[in-house]
């Protein structure tokens, strides 16, 4: 009896371990091949050249024009779903009726259980031919619309997520600011907004982080082109889609073509991997405030 | 809790009827929530807009020789079997390989190791796991599993890479629905003489288990709905066979649309809108059945 519950613990503890494994398997992946590349690369050019062109006979590697058009596409993102996300949570806490919550936040929750891939057809095949009659010199590719379908679908990670910070203010503060005569929408900005502040942060963290990863929104309706532009209307190129965009090619296993795709993935891995932690400090810190 | 918070309405609301002309605090405070109204209506507008320009692209496209057939360089002729067969193969797999390892994670973390040093680390490298991009692993996989492991571009290659991306959210869902279960429970069966191991197997288990089916469900349409990494590791645009191995190439339903989408010919977009319209059925139909599952769960139980 004593052993066979010591084996099983064992198990259960090597299952769990697997999380650690597949932490080290992906910083071991990362450094390792992205090693290579900087050997061959240097640090300077890898973050000053503005061209980045591994897969053209004349060979620049500079990831300025990936980060543009990765923070180009993210911004755009984050100006349609943060007024969006946040105008909902505090209209969801503040005026809606209960039903109404019950109601409307699982419908909300639908636009992230939605594949990317049918956002990325949605941007293309929808968005841009409608923004292309405001502006008729925007091209077939372009950030613009990649970042508004993709600010579409982050708006429940901040509406969800602000909506339960807002719902975690305690009602002393609420009831006070009614109390001085104060009407919801003062309640809401004067009180509420600065009180679940840290909660709103991290969830416009995470729509940033999760924004900056995506792939197939991307990868269909942005382009492929790497231009050092912040340009919404012309076709650019994120991190994302130049790793899908070598995986479909047939690049040599152990060129430094293939080695680029890591090197781009380690840029990105450390983006998300920061912001990730800055959302559990600021979680951490003022999570307690007050309890 | 919130509808008592609602009830209590605000003060400003209460017209005093001495003020003559307009209280510009009230006229915002109205603005606002008919702003807040169409804010919460934009979303849900667009997605009706875009389900609606899918289903009037591709519902005419949706025949049994569609789903039956292979793929093709003629629009007219294409269909989406070896995708279909290949989410299938890709889904069992990874189901298989991620369900096991996640929810004996989630127990040992909530059951056994709640005090110890590594439960913690293993916890903060889970949150920061869930954080990962779903591309980093398709790295991961093509690195590990088809390079290192030898798997090549094979079916289980890409389930193996699904699994680990899908780990973190099986293992939240476990740790979430065991915490659910109240401590009577355990020192109850504890009473009884059941071991550690029974109790848990015995008791808290069945109790949680609606909270993780609910959980795994809703990890599984999100696997299905992946994209990004399984082109990184390796699975194919075009497969004119039905995959009938685990080691077998493959293609899935999201690749078969993004290859699709991607093609000029106005053929293909009514393809990729008709194979839009088969993932997002499924897709709905899992995640109302894990809604489902977690509405009788809620209901069954009550401590």
């Amino acid at each position: 009896m004593r052993t066979k519950e010591k084996i099983i613990e064992t198990v259960l503890a090597a299952c769990a371990a697997v999380s650690i494994l597949t932490t080290a398997g992906i910083l071991y992946v990362l450094i390792s091949e992205s090693a290579g590349f900087f050997s061959q690369v240097s640090l300077v050019e890898f973050f000053t050249d503005t061209e980045w062109t591994p897969l053209f006979s004349e060979k620049h590697y500079g990831i300025l024009p990936l980060l543009s058009g990765t923070l180009l596409t993210t911004a755009i993102a984050i100006a349609v779903a943060l007024p969006i996300g946040l105008t909902v949570a505090i209209y969801l806490n503040q005026y809606a009726s209960k039903k109404v919550r019950s109601t409307v936040k699982p419908l909300l929750e639908i636009l992230a259980a939605v594949p990317t891939v049918v956002y990325g057809y949605f941007a293309l095949m929808v968005v841009t031919p409608f923004l292309q009659k405001i502006f008729p010199e925007m091209a077939g590719f372009n950030a613009l619309s990649a970042g508004i379908v993709m600010g579409i679908m982050i708006i429940p990670i901040i509406s969800s997520l602000s909506e339960d910070a807002l719902f975690a203010v305690p009602r002393s503060l609420r009831e006070a600011s009614y109390g001085m005569g104060a009407t919801r929408f003062q309640t809401s900005f004067k009180v509420l907004v600065p009180a679940a502040s840290s909660g709103i942060i991290v969830s416009v963290i995470l729509a940033i982080s999760r924004a900056i990863g995506e792939t197939m929104i991307v990868a269909i309706a942005a382009g492929q082109q790497p231009n050092f532009t912040f340009n919404p209307l012309v076709p650019i190129e994120t991190i994302t889609t130049y790793i899908v965009q070598v995986s479909m090619g047939d690049v040599e296993h152990g060129s430094l073509g293939y080695q680029t795709i890591f090197a781009a993935g380690i840029t990105l891995f450390a983006f998300t991997f920061i912001l990730n932690n800055i959302s559990f400090w600021v979680k951490k810190k003022y999570q307690e405030k007050y309890e | 809790m919130s509808d008592g918070i609602k009830h209590r309405r605000p003060l400003s609301d209460f017209s005093l009827g001495d003020k003559p002309g307009v209280n510009w605090n009230r006229v915002k405070d109205k603005a606002f929530r008919y702003f807040g109204i169409f804010c919460t209506a934009f979303g849900l507008i667009a997605l009706a807009i875009f389900l609606m320009d899918i289903v009037i692209r591709g519902i005419g496209r949706i025949n049994w020789s569609f789903l039956s057939g292979m793929p093709s360089y003629l629009p007219e002729k294409a269909g989406i079997l070896p995708a279909i067969t290949g989410t299938l193969w890709v889904l069992v797999l990874t189901a298989i390989i991620s369900i096991p390892i996640g929810v004996a994670a989630g127990i040992f973390l909530e059951e056994y190791g709640k005090k110890n040093r590594l439960a913690r680390i293993i916890e903060i490298n889970i949150a920061n796991l869930a954080g990962v991009p779903s591309i980093i692993y398709g790295l991961l996989g093509l690195e590990i599993f088809s390079r290192m492991f030898g798997m090549g571009n094979s079916i289980l290659a890409g389930s193996s890479t699904l699994a680990l991306l899908i780990l973190p959210v099986i293992i939240v869902a476990t740790r979430e629905s065991i915490k659910a279960v109240p401590g009577s429970l355990r020192e109850a069966s504890f009473g009884l003489g059941a071991s550690k191991w029974q109790t848990i197997w015995m008791q808290v288990l069945p109790a949680s288990s609606g909270g993780i089916v609910t959980g795994v469900i809703l990890a599984l349409s999100r696997a299905m709905g992946e994209t990004a990494p399984l082109i990184i590791v390796g699975a194919l645009a075009f497969v004119p066979f039905v995959p009938d191995s685990p080691m077998d190439e493959f293609t899935v339903m999201p690749i078969q649309i993004f290859n699709w989408v991607s093609r000029p010919q106005q053929g293909f977009i009514i393809n990729s809108a008709a194979a839009i319209i088969v993932l997002l059925l499924v897709t709905f139909v899992m995640n109302g059945v894990a809604l489902y599952f977690r509405n009788r769960w809620q209901k069954r139980v009550k401590w």
